[in-house]
């Protein structure tokens, strides 16, 4: 993949990232941060090519922080998130009268 | 299987990765769909590492099998990814803010690892797109780790970082002098100089910046530091795309970082904040000594359990306002047994939320949530603040700064702050612990009003209390 085709791939995912949140009620800030925190764990990806690409000892302790970094923050960014939208699910007890009030 | 089939056949799934992120954050926009959201992508981060270890497994980048590097991955995965799932499954909803604040730290520290390590492969000079990608890298990746870090920290009230505005001697004078080690680094790198040592230099800049961003800023505005943090991290993660050659990392890292940019921005406009104003310095500039504090000073009303009581039994309406207070007492449970008991008695209670209550916006939510709180009972501060003058009693369980009438003036460190008009309620009874300030460090006009009984209690105990005089009317 040459330069200017990475370039604008990253050009065109900005512009994205911008479209796909729109109008965000205050109660969901906190786990769409969340959850977008637990997106950029993508970067295991690259901490798992580093890891065998390696070849000497420093280059083998610097991927192994890496991938260790990025499983806490894929697994644990996940499993948080879904704990906290798990307790936005509908209860029986309310019913949708008090929606029609809102 | 050839490498004719399995490259594109990668390339391909990393597409419905990137695809499924862009899905589930839109889906995350509305709470109905948001749970939904998170799990489509969360698949497709799965289906992304997944087909990265098939890839790497039957087409190994350096030709052959290399144990070591897959022994290293498997270590790291077991863990981090345990560590991870031990404590997200394990932190208390109160603790949560900080936790997501750490995730943030990894993820940023894990992108600058990458680029320091494809640095220190480099033999000859790298090309200049390699460079400026690496540099980037680095410096935004170490700034988020340490920032994310102090911020962690400070939300958990750690000693060495208090939440509290922090003044380092000279701080202008050490973000400058790093800033210069970090531009002049990196202009000499992309001069076509090749220069461990430098690197070196830059990543130490940037560490030690994170942490002096970060600790003058007061803990009340943490959430919005750590969003921009997380965008942060996104764009660490693209960068290390580029260092890297990875469509994946590029993309999902953009979108993260685009979009966590305008959550950031939102999350500022709630708080009736700009985002600047929040970096430049702690809340009112730091430097605001609490003169605002006119008018009625020392005299406080307290108020008995038992009046507390026949005051809330007997109301019409009855307006909650939880705070940070009832979260760190884990109040949600009674707050919602005192609610059934006076609802059972035929009094119309809400809870007033206001955007910031808890630690992060929409934190009150989730608790009141766990506490199984009816969602509809759950109302934003413009939907509630006309109720106020038509309330009997407005009941506020450890909130303190999204109450202050003072910021409604100019001239006090929480001024423009929108707040939760709880001085329009004819009558006020709050339950906090002591006279304490709070993250503005103010004493808080409402607690003076002739109108506001003081109930100095624990939050939790507090209300087991009134539950029990309630019952017993």
């Amino acid at each position: 993949m040459n330069i200017d085709l990475a370039f604008t791939i990253f050009v065109l995912a900005i512009l994205l990232g911008i479209a796909v949140i729109s109008k965000v009620p205050a109660t969901l800030h906190t786990p769409l941060m969340s959850g977008a925190n637990s997106i950029h764990g993508i970067v295991l990806v690259g901490a798992m090519i580093i890891a065998v690409t390696a070849s000497d000892p420093l280059a083998y302790i610097l991927s192994f922080l890496a991938v260790a970094f990025a499983s806490l923050n894929v697994v644990g960014g996940y499993v948080v998130t879904d704990r906290m939208l798990q307790m936005f699910r509908r209860k029986p007890a309310a019913p949708k009268a008090g929606k029609a009030e809102r | 299987m050839d490498a004719q089939i399995i490259d594109p056949l990668v390339r391909l799934i990393w597409l419905c990765g990137a695809v499924a992120f862009v899905i589930g954050l839109s889906r995350m926009n509305s709470p109905a769909t948001a749970r939904q959201g998170n799990l489509i992508s969360a698949g497709g981060m799965t289906l992304a590492i997944g087909a990265t270890a098939v890839w790497l497994l039957v087409l190994p980048p350096t030709g052959s099998f290399n144990p070591t590097g897959w022994l290293v991955i498997l270590a790291g995965v077991a863990v981090g990814g345990g560590y991870g799932l031990y404590s997200a499954r394990t932190v208390k909803m109160t603790a949560m803010p900080q936790l997501v604040s750490l995730f943030n730290a990894v993820g940023g520290g894990a992108a600058a690892l990458i680029a320091i390590d494809e640095y220190l492969r480099h033999t000859g000079v790298p090309p200049l797109q390699d460079n400026v990608a690496t540099v980037l890298d680095i410096v935004i990746g170490s700034i988020t780790f340490t920032g994310s870090l102090i911020a962690s920290g400070k939300l958990m009230g750690l000693r060495i970082t208090p939440s509290r505005p922090v003044m380092i001697p000279g701080g202008r004078l050490v973000t400058s002098a790093l800033a210069i080690v970090v531009v002049a680094g990196a202009l000499f790198l992309f001069a076509g100089n090749y220069n461990v040592a430098v690197m070196l230099a830059i990543l130490a800049a940037a560490l030690i910046f994170g942490v002096t961003m970060t600790l003058p800023i007061g803990g009340a505005d943490m959430p919005v530091v750590i969003s921009l943090l997380n965008s942060f991290t996104g764009t660490a993660v693209a960068m290390a795309g580029f260092v890297l050659n990875n469509p994946l990392l590029i993309i999902a890292g953009a979108l993260v970082g685009a979009s966590g940019a305008i959550l950031t921005k939102l999350m500022a406009d709630a708080m009736n904040r700009s985002i600047l104003n929040i970096m430049l310095g702690g809340f009112g500039g730091g430097d605001s000594t609490v003169s605002a504090i006119a008018g009625p000073g020392g005299s406080v009303r307290e108020v008995s359990i038992d009046d507390a009581a026949i005051q809330l039994a007997y109301a019409a309406s009855v307006i909650v306002v939880p705070g940070y207070g009832l979260a760190v007492a884990q109040a949600q449970h009674n707050v919602r047994e005192l609610a059934e008991l006076l609802e059972g008695r035929g009094v119309d209670v809400k809870y007033a939320i206001h955007p910031v209550a808890g630690r992060m916006p929409g934190h009150m939510n989730v608790l009141l949530a766990e506490a199984n709180v009816p969602y509809p009972q759950l109302r934003e501060m413009e939907d509630i603040n006309p109720e106020f003058d038509r309330c009997d009693v407005a009941l506020v369980i450890g909130a303190n700064d999204v109450t202050n009438p003072a910021a409604r003036r100019p001239g006090s460190p929480v001024s423009g702050m929108p707040i939760l008009d709880v001085d329009h309620a004819k009558n006020i009874i709050v339950i906090k612990r002591s006279m304490g300030r709070g993250y503005a460090g103010i004493d808080n006009e409402l607690y003076s009003n002739p109108k506001t009984g003081m109930l100095f209690a624990d939050a939790k105990a507090g209300l087991a209390e009134l539950i029990t005089a309630v019952k017993a009317l």
